[in-house]
């Protein structure tokens, strides 16, 4: 890494946009095949980022250890994701390129993330669909046996590649049936139910991390040359967002306390599709797929008396009638209608439940109606079989069994959790945070500014600016893990072929488990009265506030001081059951949410810093007059990389300046 | 409303387990019943007692995370639904409820309601894959599949490894588990090419981990919250039986 004047380099290499990559890749330094077998690298996270990657690395010979919290690699959260993968394959003849993809995801991320990562990432989309179909990922295909494309989140091309609503479960099962056969084979030895809790420095270079058995409570050593995080988001900093419940943010901000500096965390995806909250108990919030949105209509209703009656179950959605609905996207949106990017869809609603027209009990709700598709499938579908004149009914009956062939597990999964049917009643709706496009800083070679430590997947910064496309993190976890890492972590690997096995003996892993297993007993030692949950519950509200769809100078400066005083809290009164040497899972959160409240406060400080609105990130001090948000390129094109000096201190802000050679910075618009 | 909940408690692997019993108030009909089992433990957490361990991630029905057998049913009493989707709603205010982890001797009981389920993946690792290394892969659209073909492999390869399929059958057999990774790869060309030598392996290992056999119960299908069907076991068999017959080279 060079770093002048607090100013980060990317290592970006030089040459042409388009050659960039290929080029850069034929003239790494390669490790030859009998030093990779000497050579041993951890990996930490079994989605779809460290399982491909971990798969990769120990097909091409290299010693992987591979590390994960659940009971299996097959659990990580990257399975929930329904809607689809980017590539730009151009199967539909509509136009798209490399160029494209890569274009509409700079745009995307309104222009907040580095070009050269950008166009590798747009680049190598095409061959993850080629080896996920080698590997059975069952795609959708057409009648002609080939494969099925949708248009999807904030775009006008039909790239996106789609296994019914599980692609992330398919594509994950893939790598992990490829993670699996290099188990067998003995390159890969696999840790389940084991946490990272410290990484392992070694004049300065990542060499290994402690690990905790989480069935034992051992505090385990374990060393190899280089370190590789793909532990995803932080989204669960907010307590209640689509993230699994055990998703963390531990490994990151270990790493962050060893000097790996944190990216960006202000930039956090709201997804505007999510069922609203129904209660105080509840412990999280379910996505419904963006891919609705390619169907459904959102709308509330355009009178405030309408909209409370419906709040009070006086009336129903079908007692609206169309005149007084208000289509509030396709009403701002002309050109993108229901189709605008998240960030955008989530304000909007947003803007329509602070009027007084949200539709669900707690004002936070807006409809996403169904009706007129069902209707116009159902007439095409009549078309197709010859029936002349059908009757409503019969339309609406076929057209219902359009919309079930193409979502019919989210209809029946709504139907679950809500109680009410789809098909006849609109949906329910509300924004929840989803993705966090904020990470570990990293370079060209997603190497961090910690020598030898690797981020990969959601845990790192890299791709998706201020703001991510759909379908577009399962296409970065993959394109990170099979085609860039194996390549890239060889510049830092090439220097370490006589590097001998690490020996976990030393005292840096010595102290490191000591300082593991210090702050493990500090915490047992409080022995006050309120749980863990419950300070993860009162963190995620000041967040969820002051730093979630809307954020302001004065919010974001209360809630650092709330954020503050809860951590004071946390280290007077937390109450911890059971013992550190068992299967404990309050320990587990209680650490968990200690690294959380370390992480909402540099997040707050981010977000303070950013004097402007950018993709996910709104300040309300900035905005156009009529309310869309306002950049300044001028002073904010740059990565906020913050370094942390402990939690009573200021972080220290390094700034990585964009630069944008290959695209005009315009103001994102989708009327 | 008002449960009874008589929660099997075991500190260990090693230790004997026994039920407790609790009750619990204020239950609404809303919550999920993990985000009921939520509240139990915070309110055990306040009365300085150790919460219940079981286990749980996506909360969405698809990790194949969360277990339980809830009344003797595993994920509880409503079909294609994994334990974290289930709702209060669908149990009556006054009940007693009955929480066991998974029984079967290839799961063996870690604590509490967690269960160890290695066996599954052991069994993928076997030979539930297809044999292709990062980089080999031509255009995905170079072989092209029938779409119902797809979408018969689709709806084997939907299963989630939850394990409900074991802890429903009286013998404790993986078998609808292990036929639906048989037949999702067996029925796609990509796969076709090492059939044989999966499906040999992929018993094996299946009977080394000490799972019980199939007697044609169909109870996995029936508990199965993915409604993977037991035809796959038919699959199976055929595709066992044959590569019995023609194939060497099982290892």
């Amino acid at each position: 890494m060079h770093m002048d004047n607090l100013n980060l380099n990317g290592n970006v290499p030089s040459g042409d946009l388009s050659d960039k990559w290929t080029t850069y890749r034929s003239t790494l330094p390669l490790v030859a095949p009998n030093n990779k077998l000497k050579i041993e690298i951890i990996v930490v996270g079994t989605g779809l980022a460290g399982a491909s990657a971990a798969a990769t690395l120990g097909e091409l010979g290299y010693l992987v250890k591979c590390y994960s919290f659940h009971d299996s690699p097959r659990r990580a959260h990257s399975i929930a994701a329904q809607g689809g993968i980017n590539a730009a394959k151009n199967y539909r003849n509509d136009g798209d390129s490399v160029f494209r993809l890569f274009y509409d995801t700079i745009k995307g991320g309104d222009y907040r993330s580095r070009e050269a990562n950008v166009y590798r990432l747009a680049e190598v989309s095409t061959s993850i669909i080629d080896q996920a179909v080698a590997q059975g990922v069952p795609f959708a295909r057409e009648y002609g046996g080939l494969l099925d494309n949708r248009s999807f989140g904030g775009v006008q091309v039909s790239r996106t590649f789609y296994a019914r609503g599980q692609t992330g479960q398919q594509l994950l099962l893939g790598a992990y049936q490829s993670l699996s056969r290099q188990i067998a084979l003995g390159n890969v030895k696999m840790f389940t139910r084991h946490e990272m809790i410290e990484l392992v420095l070694k004049d300065g270079k990542a060499r290994g991390i402690i690990a905790r058995n989480l069935l034992t409570g051992e505090l385990e050593k374990h060393g190899a040359h280089a370190v590789v995080l793909a532990t995803g988001g932080y989204g669960n900093v907010f307590y209640l967002s689509t993230n699994a419940m055990n998703c963390n943010v531990t490994a990151a901000m270990r790493a962050v306390a060893k000097g790996a500096f944190m990216a960006n965390p202000c930039f956090t995806q709201i997804h505007p599709t999510c069922i609203p909250q129904m209660g105080e108990y509840q412990s999280k919030l379910t996505l419904m797929s963006e891919s609705l949105r390619n169907d459904g209509r959102v709308w509330v209703p355009a009178k405030k008396e309408d909209a409370k009656a419906i709040r009070d179950g006086v009336k129903t959605a079908l007692d609206i009638p169309e005149t007084d609905r208000d289509y509030f996207l396709e009403r701002r949106y002309p050109a993108f209608g229901n189709l605008v990017p998240r960030d955008v869809a989530s304000r909007a609603a947003k803007t329509a439940c602070d009027e007084g027209n949200g539709i669900v009990p707690t004002g936070l709700g807006v409809f996403l109606d169904f009706s007129a598709a069902i209707e116009r499938y159902g007439k095409s579908k009549a078309n197709i079989l010859g029936l002349a004149n059908p009757s409503n009914a019969k339309v609406i009956e076929l057209g219902e069994k359009v919309i079930e062939e193409k979502y019919g597990n989210l209809f029946e999964m709504y139907e679950k959790i809500s109680g009410e049917n789809p098909y006849k009643f609109p949906m329910k709706i509300y924004p929840a945070v989803h993705y966090t496009m904020g990470g570990l800083w990293v370079d060209y070679n997603l190497m961090t500014n910690v020598p030898g430590l690797f981020s990969i997947g959601e845990s790192n910064f890299s791709d998706h600016g201020a703001n991510r496309l759909g379908a577009s993190a399962l296409m970065q976890g993959l394109a990170d893990g099979y085609f860039v890492l194996p390549y890239t972590i060889g510049t830092f690997l090439s220097e370490d072929i006589s590097t001998p096995k690490l020996d976990v003996n030393a005292p840096e892993f010595t102290a490191a488990a000591d300082l593991a297993k210090q702050r493990i007993e500090k915490l047992f030692a409080i022995k006050g009265k309120q749980s863990a949950e419950s300070f993860h519950r009162r963190l995620g509200k000041i967040i969820w506030e002051y730093c979630g769809m809307s954020r302001t100078a004065e919010g974001l400066t209360s809630a650092r001081k709330q954020v503050r005083a809860l951590r004071d809290e946390f280290y007077a009164d937390l109450y911890l059951p059971g013992v550190a040497n068992d299967l404990n899972p309050e320990l587990e959160k209680a650490l968990r949410v200690a690294d959380f409240i370390d992480l909402g406060e540099i997040m707050v400080v981010d977000a303070l810093d950013r004097n402007e609105s950018c993709g996910g990130h709104f300040r309300e001090e900035y905005q156009t007059p009529d309310g869309e948000a306002l950049r300044r390129d001028d002073e904010y094109a740059y990565v906020s990389a913050w370094e942390f000096k402990g939690a009573d201190q200021d972080p220290i802000l390094h700034k990585e300046i964009l630069h944008f050679d290959n695209v005009e910075l315009k103001t994102r618009s989708y009327k | 409303m008002k449960l009874t909940l008589k929660i099997w408690r075991q500190p260990s692997q090693n230790v004997k387990g026994k039920f407790e019993t609790y009750s619990l108030d204020n239950v609404s009909e809303h919550m999920s019943f993990l985000e009921m089992l939520d509240v139990l433990n915070e309110k055990l957490s306040f009365e300085q007692k150790v919460p219940i361990a079981f286990e749980h991630d996506c909360r969405e029905g698809i990790c194949g995370t969360c277990s339980l057998v809830i009344n003797g049913q595993p994920h509880g009493p409503l079909q294609g639904t994994t334990t974290c989707q289930l709702h209060m709603r669908n149990f009556k205010d006054g009940e007693t409820i009955v929480i066991e982890p998974y029984r079967a001797s290839a799961f063996p009981v870690l604590k509490d309601l967690s269960v160890d389920r290695g066996a599954l993946d052991r069994i993928i690792q076997a030979g539930g894959f297809i044999s292709v290394s990062t980089g080999q892969a031509q255009d995905a659209n170079a072989i092209p599949i029938e779409k119902d073909v797809a979408s018969h492999a689709f709806d084997a390869a939907t299963c989630i490894g939850c394990g409900a399929c074991v802890a429903a059958c009286p013998n404790s057999s993986a078998m609808l588990f292990t036929s639906a990774k048989v037949a999702h790869l067996a029925l796609l060309p990509q796969g076709k090419v090492e059939a044989q030598k999966r499906v040999l392996n992929m018993v094996r290992q299946m009977d080394l981990e000490n799972f019980g056999n199939c007697s044609n119960i169909t109870a996995c299908e029936a508990e199965c919250p993915k409604g993977i069907s037991v035809s796959n076991i038919a699959l199976m068999n055929r595709e066992f039986l044959s590569a019995s017959f023609s194939s060497n080279d099982a290892n």
